[in-house]
């Protein structure tokens, strides 16, 4: 079985390596959106050095490591639940259904391999093109690299997760238009695009500070910046993300669960 | 024990629909409304019916990803809802209007995907891969993306992923919808070969008719979820009630043919006239009848057209509710 989900991972990240001027437009566009927020957040934190605890070198390092981590984290959208809700929507799903093998499952690893493909597409570009016009913080050293990857994979897992939820609500609405919107904008904002988490004060910062979305930009930010001491604070940010994983992919288990059995398979 | 048996099955699907602010009216459609049959190893069987006559629903059922309401279903002695899994690697599916292909990759990329997905022994597999790459001249499609081939082109790819792994049965849901005629030609005949070759069982559904005379001894139809017949498809004629027509040129003008038992007068134009005759039996005795008592020219007669046959089966049973408020 395992091989059968590596064949659809490295399926994903071909699928996608097909498309390379979408990927050239999206490196274009991430870099674009980098430099404007960049010089949003130079003019914030000279009017307010140390927001949120972060030095305007840190800030600016967020910006670019949130530009890299659109795509791979679903930032902005999970880059598959269109597709998947749209299958839902057309009745296509009937074609998954009867496979032999797990439809979550399934739909994770072709987004593994999609996330893969982004980060190495449109991660890499714009994060370089960030530190070449800015002097940002960078790790103090290969490992600290590697612990914020294996964040960005965690993060990449809860994000998968919402997003998977996401579309299985298509199966009793229909049409998941609404949710989409409402995840998006949900997410735009308690992922930390707009601003980092740690900028807002009072119980809306906390409450923003540990829910899932946290895990997608925030923590896998703050492993980079260094923010997290020791090995015990970086294992605390690992299982508060590996938590919310668990959690939501059990959760999307139950609904696809739940709609497989009152499955109404549209059309044809 | 037939290969696959259904014994009275149904499928109901409730309805929900906001009538008013608060309420709310639940109704219940039965789709598939006790259908019973058997169909033995190796056999072609065609299903037809109208759109919305249950077709699909049976087929999603028999593949087990719809739970049956009511009523026994087992393939190869497996009930479908419950191992659908396990009842995956004995089935092959082709829905014609989708496709189980990867759209953005090469066709061979998906056929791997078949070989991880069912297990299949790697030789096993390149021999299978290579009889559909030749009898489906496939060969030149293989590094193709899958969005770029034509409808005539994806269609027998979608076939060869659904045989790659050997299934007993074969379950195709519209295969030649939207072909032209050379590629319909192709998949029939591809379709008859791997029926006499493999012994694979073979269930059909169609508009196309011409897949039926050409592929299935074997014809089912179904209306309103149930079966309304089972058996040879010249077996139609006698159930459809369906008429031939005798086409006479008599030496002139003359008044319409109406004493001649077992036919009836139809229309006539000039020194033509069209009588119509059950389908069952024999325009001999008629001709004669026809001969004996009119001056006679030339004659000919007109075989019933299949569809008008089940038009008219299908318009039966029009005036039947299907579906009961609750």
């Amino acid at each position: 079985m395992l091989r059968l989900y590596a064949t659809v991972a490295a399926g994903g990240f071909r699928r996608h390596a097909t498309y390379r001027v979408a990927t050239a437009a999206g490196v274009f566009t991430n870099t674009v959106f980098g430099l404007i927020l960049s010089y949003t957040y130079i003019a914030l934190w000279d009017e307010r050095p140390q927001l949120g605890g972060y030095s305007m070198d840190d800030a600016l390092a967020y910006v670019w490591i949130g530009q890299a981590l659109i795509t791979v984290c679903g930032l902005m959208g999970g880059g598959f639940e269109e597709e998947l809700i749209e299958r839902i929507r057309t009745g296509d799903i009937a074609v998954d259904l009867y496979r032999p093998a797990d439809l979550q499952t399934w739909w994770f690893s072709a987004n593994l391999g999609r996330a893969a493909y982004q980060l190495l597409g449109r991660g890499v570009v714009p994060m370089a093109v960030g530190a070449l016009a800015f002097d940002f913080t960078l790790p103090s050293g290969p490992g600290t690299w590697l612990a914020f990857l294996v964040a960005v994979a965690l993060g990449s897992v809860v994000s998968f997760a919402i997003w998977y939820l996401v579309a299985m609500s298509a199966f009793w609405l229909l049409d998941g238009q609404g949710v989409v919107q409402v995840a998006w904008l949900g997410g735009l904002f308690f992922s930390g695009m707009l601003l980092p988490l740690t900028v807002f004060p009072g119980a809306l910062g906390e409450v923003a500070r540990v829910l899932p979305w946290a895990s997608m930009l925030q923590v896998p930010a703050d492993v980079y910046l260094g923010k997290y001491e020791g090995g015990r604070e970086l294992a605390g940010a690992y299982a508060f993300q590996g938590c919310w994983a668990l959690v939501l992919l059990g959760a999307g288990r139950a609904a696809q669960a739940a709609a497989t059995r009152k499955v109404v398979v549209q059309g044809g | 024990m037939p290969f696959i048996e259904l014994e009275s099955l149904e499928k109901t699907f409730t309805i929900r629909r906001r009538t008013g602010l608060l309420r709310r009216s639940k109704r219940e459609v039965r789709a598939v409304d006790g259908i019973s049959f058997g169909v033995e190893r190796g056999e072609m069987v065609g299903y037809i019916g109208p759109n919305g006559a249950g077709k699909s629903t049976t087929i999603k059922m028999l593949t087990g990803i719809l739970t049956p309401t009511g009523g026994r279903l087992r393939v190869a002695g497996i009930d479908p809802a419950r191992d659908r899994t396990r009842l995956a690697q004995r089935i092959g599916v082709v829905f014609g209007q989708r496709t189980t292909l990867w759209w953005d990759l090469p066709l061979k990329d998906s056929y791997r995907l078949m070989h991880r997905m069912y297990r299949i022994p790697d030789a096993r597999y390149a021999e299978n891969l290579a009889r559909c790459v030749e009898l489906l001249e496939l060969g030149e499609l293989l590094d193709v993306p899958v969005r770029q081939l034509s409808l005539g082109q994806r269609m027998r790819g979608d076939i060869a992923a659904a045989l790659l792994h050997d299934p007993d049965v074969l379950y195709l849901d519209e295969p030649t919808i939207g072909l032209d005629v050379v590629s319909k030609a192709r998949v029939r005949e591809f379709l008859r070969e791997l029926n006499t070759t493999n012994g694979t069982t073979v269930l059909l559904t169609t508009h196309d008719l011409t897949d039926i005379e050409q592929l299935c001894s074997r014809v089912m139809v179904i209306d309103h979820g149930k079966l309304m017949y089972d058996g040879e498809l010249a077996g139609l004629h006698a159930v459809g009630e369906s008429e031939r027509l005798l086409v006479v040129d008599l030496e002139r003008e003359l008044p319409p043919i109406d004493d001649v038992a077992g036919a009836r007068y139809v229309r006539s134009e000039g020194p033509r006239q069209w009588l119509a005759f059950p389908a069952t039996e024999s325009a001999a005795p008629l001709v004669a009848a026809v001969a004996a008592k009119h001056p006679l020219v030339d004659l000919s007669v007109r075989e019933p057209d299949i569809e008008a046959v089940i038009a008219k089966m299908y318009g039966g049973t029009r005036d039947e509710r299907r579906e009961s408020l609750t």
